[in-house]
C-alpha cells in the first residue's frame, strides 16, 4: 500500500457501498431497501383498463332523472311521461300554472344542464362542460374505486394508477391461483350499482308478455331474478334511491345461516327510504344489483332508519366481495380491459432461476477471459467488473427500483459491455508499451487516450437507453434502467476505479514482468 | 496473451468497394424480405392472447387443439411446444375486452379433461393498444437515431454523423431481415433488442471514429484511406475482443436465459455480429464515400484554435485593463 490516491479510495468506498447496499436485496432479509420484483419475475396481474365513460353519462342523466322525480314529487307539481329519450329527459307537466315554479327548482336544484321547454313540456340534456367533466370524474373514480376494493381485499401492494389521460394502469403482484386471479378482476369489473326500485304493480301481471320496447313507453325496465334469470320483474325506469347513498355493508347471516348484505344509507337516504316507503304499504319494492333483482319483499309499513339486506345465493367469498364493491362505492361507468398480462409464480420463479444462470455464466466466462488474455491487468478490470455489479444492485435497492426479466438481461449486457471500457485502455496501454513508453507514461496516457471513446461511445449508448426507457413499457422500461445504471456505474469502476490501482500498484509493475501485468511480451 | 499484433496497418480500404457491395446486397435482400415477407408481428403489436400452459407429462398437442376447436373464440388458434414438450403455447388474434372472464378461464374450462396442468402466463393485448405500441416503438426508434446524429455531429462532423447512421441503418436492416428470415416473433423485447443494436454498434463505430479523428489531427498523412487504416487497425483488437465477450454473454442467456427472452437475445446476437462488422468494414469507408476532406478538417481545426486564442487574449486583455 504504497501510493494510496483519491481514485482508488472513490473506488473502495464505492465497493463498500455496493456490498453494504445490494446485502437486502441478495439476502433477501427483512429489513433494508430491497430491489422490487417485477411482475414478469415474481407473478402476478398487470392489467391496463379503459373506462366506457359513456354509460357514465347515461347513468348521469338517469341519476338526474331521479333528482327531478324527487323534486316534482316534493313541490306536489303533477307531470306526466318522465322518460329518458337518449341523452335526454322529458316531462310534462299537467298544470301550466305549475311552468314557473319548476323552471325556477330546476334551475336551483340541478346542475350543468341545459333546461327547454315549449309549453308544458320539459327536455333537458347535459351542457356539453358538464359531459366532459363527467367523464374524467369516470376515471378518477374508477382510479379511486379499485384501488379503494383491491386494498379492502388485503393484497400487498397493489398499484392502480390513472395511465395517460383514459386509461387505468391496475398491477397486482403475488397472486397464487388463476382461480384467485379470475376473483380479484371479478371484483375490479363489479359495477357494484345498488338501486331500490318500485315494483310498476300496475302492469306486472302481464311482464312476461311484455317486450322490452314496450315497458320502456311505460317508463319500465324488464330485470330478470338472480337466482332464476326467468323470473322477470317489471320495475319503473327511474329508481328510488341508489348506491350513492350507501355508507356501509357488510356481511352477516339470516336465518338459515346464508351468508346476506346489510347496508345502511346515509341521511338523505333514509329519509327518501322511509318517504317511499310510507306511500307505498303494500306494494313492492326491488332490491337491485348490477341490475339483477336480488329480492322484491312486499312493503308492510313505513321503513325509518335507513338499513337494508341484500339476500341472494351468495358463497361467503362472494357476499365479501360484493360487500367490498359497495363500501368502496360504484363504477360510475364499467372498465374493460385493452391490455393483460398475468404470469404465475412459478414461471416467474423459472425465469428467476434461467436469468441468473445465464447471468452467472457469462460473467464467469467474461472474468476468465479477461484474466487469460491480460493477465493482472484483467484481474484488475474484473474487479472493476464486480464492483460494477454489486453498485447496480446498491443503486436499484436504494431507489427500490424494479427488476425485470429484460432488466436482468440488461445486466447481463452491462457485464459484456462494462469490460469494454477496460478492454479499451489496456488496448492503448499495450500499444504504448510497445512502443517504448515506461510503464507510468503508458498508464497515464493510456487512460487519457481512451478516455474520449469511452466517453462518446457510452453517452451514445445512454441516449438510446433513456429513449428506451421514456418509450418502452413495463419491463422494457427496467431494462433500460438497469443498462443505464451499468453504464454510468462502469465509468466510475472501469475507468476511475481501475485507474486508481494501476497508480497504486505502479512501483511493483516492472517492465520486465510485462507479461505478468499485461500479458504482452516484454 | 496477444491475438492482434501488427505491425503495418491492413489495408481495409483497398477491399471497401467489395465489402460495400456485399453490403448493399445484405441490405437489400433484407428490404426485400421485410416487404415481402413481412414481419411476424407478436400479439404486443397485433394484438391477441398468449396463453402458456406447463403440463405435469408430455402435453397431449392433439387433444388439446381438440378441445379448443369447439370454441369459436379460438379458430385459427395455434398451438405449439414452447421450450420442452411439457409446456405449451396458445396463439390466438382474438382478445376478450371483459375483465371478469377472460380467454385464460375460458382455456382452463376448455382443457379440463387434458390432463393436469397449469396456466402459467395469459398475456392479452387489445387492437387499440397493439396499434399503440407500434406507434410508440417507431417512435423510439426514430427519436433515437435522432438524439445519435445530433450527438455525433457535435462531437464529430457532420459526415461522421451521417456515416454512423448510416452504418446503423446498415446494421438495423440486417437484424430485421435476420429476424424475418427466421419468423422471430416481433414483441416489444424485439424493439428493446433493436434499439440495444443501435446503442451498441454505435459504440463500436463511435471507437474506431474517434480513432480516426485521433488519426487526421495527428497522422503525417493526409491520406484519409491511410489514416482509416491504421485506425481500424489499431482498435481492431478491441473491436473483436469486446464483440466476442459480449457474443458470448448474449450466447449464454439465449442458451440458458429461458424461452422467454430467446427472440431478444437472437435478435442480439445478429446485431452484434452485423454491427462489429459493419464497424471494421463499413462505417469508415462511408466517410471516405462521403468525401471527408482533412485537409479542410485541419485547417477547420486550426482555425478554432486559432479563434480560441484570440478570445483568450482579448479577454486576457480586457482582465489587465488594457482593452
Amino acid at each position: 500500500m504504497q501510493r494510496l490516491n483519491y481514485r482508488v479510495v472513490i473506488f473502495a468506498f464505492a465497493f463498500l457501498f455496493g456490498v453494504v447496499f445490494s446485502i437486502p436485496s441478495l439476502t433477501q432479509s427483512e429489513s433494508g431497501k430491497k430491489i422490487t420484483l417485477g411482475l414478469d419475475l415474481q407473478g402476478g396481474l398487470h392489467m391496463l383498463l379503459g373506462v366506457k365513460t359513456q354509460e357514465a353519462i347515461k347513468s348521469r342523466i338517469k341519476s338526474i332523472a331521479g333528482t327531478i322525480k324527487y323534486i316534482l314529487d316534493d313541490n306536489d307539481i303533477v307531470y306526466d311521461d318522465l322518460s329518458i329519450q337518449g341523452d335526454k329527459i322529458t316531462f310534462k307537466i299537467l298544470d301550466s300554472d305549475d311552468l314557473k315554479k319548476t323552471q325556477e327548482l330546476l334551475k336551483k336544484e340541478i346542475e350543468g344542464v341545459t333546461i327547454l321547454n315549449s309549453g308544458d313540456e320539459f327536455s333537458i340534456s347535459l351542457t356539453p362542460k358538464e359531459i366532459q367533466k363527467t367523464k374524467l370524474m369516470a376515471i378518477d373514480q374508477a382510479v379511486d374505486t379499485i384501488r379503494n376494493r383491491l386494498d379492502q381485499f388485503g393484497l400487498a401492494e397493489p398499484t392502480v394508477a390513472k395511465q395517460g389521460t383514459d386509461k387505468i394502469l391496475v398491477e397486482v403482484p403475488g397472486i397464487k391461483t388463476p382461480a384467485d386471479e379470475q376473483r380479484i378482476r371479478e371484483l375490479i369489473a363489479r359495477a357494484a350499482h345498488l338501486q331500490m326500485m318500485a315494483v310498476d304493480e300496475d302492469r306486472a301481471a302481464r311482464v312476461y308478455n311484455m317486450s322490452p320496447q314496450e315497458a320502456k313507453k311505460y317508463g319500465d325496465v324488464i330485470l330478470p331474478d338472480v337466482k332464476d334469470p326467468n323470473q322477470k320483474y317489471l320495475l319503473k325506469q327511474i329508481p328510488i334511491l341508489d348506491g350513492s347513498m350507501l355508507t356501509d355493508a357488510k356481511v352477516g347471516f339470516d336465518r338459515n345461516n346464508q351468508p346476506v348484505i346489510n347496508f345502511k344509507l346515509n341521511g338523505e337516504g333514509a329519509k327518501i327510504f322511509g318517504d317511499f316507503s310510507g306511500k307505498s304499504v303494500g306494494k313492492r319494492m326491488a332490491i337491485v344489483l348490477d341490475n339483477k333483482v336480488y329480492s322484491a319483499p312486499v312493503i308492510r309499513e313505513r321503513i325509518g332508519g335507513g338499513s337494508g339486506q341484500i339476500s341472494g345465493n351468495f358463497t361467503i367469498n362472494e357476499a365479501n366481495d360484493v360487500a367490498i364493491a359497495l363500501r368502496s362505492g360504484a363504477l360510475l361507468a364499467p372498465v374493460y380491459v385493452m391490455e393483460k398480462r398475468s404470469v404465475g409464480p412459478s414461471l416467474g420463479a423459472d425465469s428467476i432461476k434461467q436469468s441468473t444462470i445465464a447471468l452467472v455464466l457469462g460473467f464467469v466466462l467474461v472474468v476468465i477471459f479477461m484474466i487469460i488474455y491480460y493477465g493482472m491487468a484483467g484481474v484488475i478490470a474484473d474487479t472493476a467488473l464486480i464492483a460494477n455489479l454489486f453498485l447496480i444492485l446498491a443503486i436499484m435497492s436504494l431507489f427500490g427500483a424494479t427488476l425485470t426479466l429484460p432488466g436482468m438481461a440488461g445486466i447481463v449486457l452491462t457485464v459484456g459491455m462494462a469490460v469494454d471500457a477496460n478492454v479499451i485502455i489496456n488496448e492503448r496501454i499495450r500499444e504504448l508499451l510497445r512502443s517504448g513508453a515506461s510503464v507510468s507514461k503508458a498508464i497515464e496516457e493510456g487512460y487519457k487516450n481512451a478516455f474520449t471513446a469511452i466517453w462518446d461511445a457510452n453517452v451514445t449508448t445512454l441516449i438510446s437507453a433513456v429513449v428506451l426507457y421514456v418509450y418502452g413499457t413495463g419491463p422494457i422500461k427496467g431494462f433500460a434502467l438497469t443498462m443505464s445504471i451499468g453504464i454510468l456505474a462502469s465509468m466510475l469502476t472501469a475507468i476511475l476505479g481501475t485507474h486508481g490501482i494501476y497508480q497504486m500498484l505502479l512501483p511493483k509493475i516492472k517492465k520486465e514482468r510485462l507479461n505478468f501485468w499485461f500479458g504482452i511480451k516484454a | 496473451m496477444e491475438l492482434f499484433k501488427y505491425t503495418e496497418p491492413v489495408k481495409f480500404m483497398a477491399k471497401s468497394r467489395h465489402f460495400g457491395i456485399l453490403s448493399l446486397v445484405l441490405v437489400l435482400l433484407s428490404w426485400g424480405l421485410i416487404f415481402t415477407k413481412g414481419f411476424n408481428y407478436g400479439i404486443d403489436f397485433a394484438g391477441g392472447t398468449l396463453i402458456q400452459i406447463k403440463y405435469d407429462k408430455d402435453a397431449p398437442l392433439k387433444q388439446i387443439r381438440e378441445a379448443l376447436a369447439k370454441n369459436e373464440a379460438f379458430k385459427g388458434a395455434n398451438v405449439t411446444y414452447f421450450g420442452s414438450n411439457q409446456e405449451i403455447v396458445i396463439r390466438t388474434k382474438s382478445s376478450t375486452s371483459s375483465v371478469g372472464n377472460d380467454v385464460g378461464d375460458e382455456v382452463r374450462q376448455l382443457l379440463k379433461n387434458t390432463g393436469n396442468f397449469e396456466v402459467r402466463r395469459v398475456d392479452m393485448v387489445g387492437p387499440k393498444i397493439g396499434g399503440e405500441l407500434k406507434e410508440k416503438g417507431l417512435m423510439a426508434t426514430i427519436l433515437a437515431i435522432l438524439g445519435i446524429l445530433i450527438y455525433v455531429s457535435v462531437r464529430f462532423e457532420w459526415r461522421f454523423a451521417l456515416a454512423s447512421v448510416a452504418a446503423l441503418v446498415h446494421d438495423v436492416s440486417i437484424a430485421m431481415g435476420a429476424i424475418v428470415l427466421f419468423g422471430i416473433e416481433v414483441n416489444l423485447d424485439t424493439l428493446a433488442a433493436i434499439l440495444t443494436i443501435l446503442g451498441y454498434s454505435l459504440n463500436d463505430t463511435i471507437i474506431v471514429f474517434d480513432r480516426i479523428r485521433e488519426g487526421i489531427r495527428t497522422h503525417k498523412s493526409v491520406n484519409l484511406g491511410e489514416i482509416i487504416d491504421e485506425s481500424v487497425t489499431r482498435t481492431l483488437s478491441r473491436t473483436v475482443l469486446t464483440s466476442l465477450t459480449t457474443f458470448f454473454v448474449v450466447l449464454t442467456l439465449y442458451i440458458f436465459g429461458g424461452e422467454i427472452i430467446n427472440s431478444f437475445s437472437f435478435t442480439l446476437l445478429v446485431g452484434i455480429v452485423v454491427g462489429t462488422y459493419s464497424s471494421i468494414f463499413i462505417a469508415s469507408p462511408i466517410l471516405m464515400w462521403l468525401g471527408f476532406d482533412v485537409r479542410g478538417y485541419r485547417a477547420k481545426e486550426a482555425e478554432k484554435l486559432k479563434r480560441e486564442k484570440e478570445k483568450e487574449k482579448l479577454r486576457a486583455m480586457y482582465e489587465q485593463g488594457t482593452l
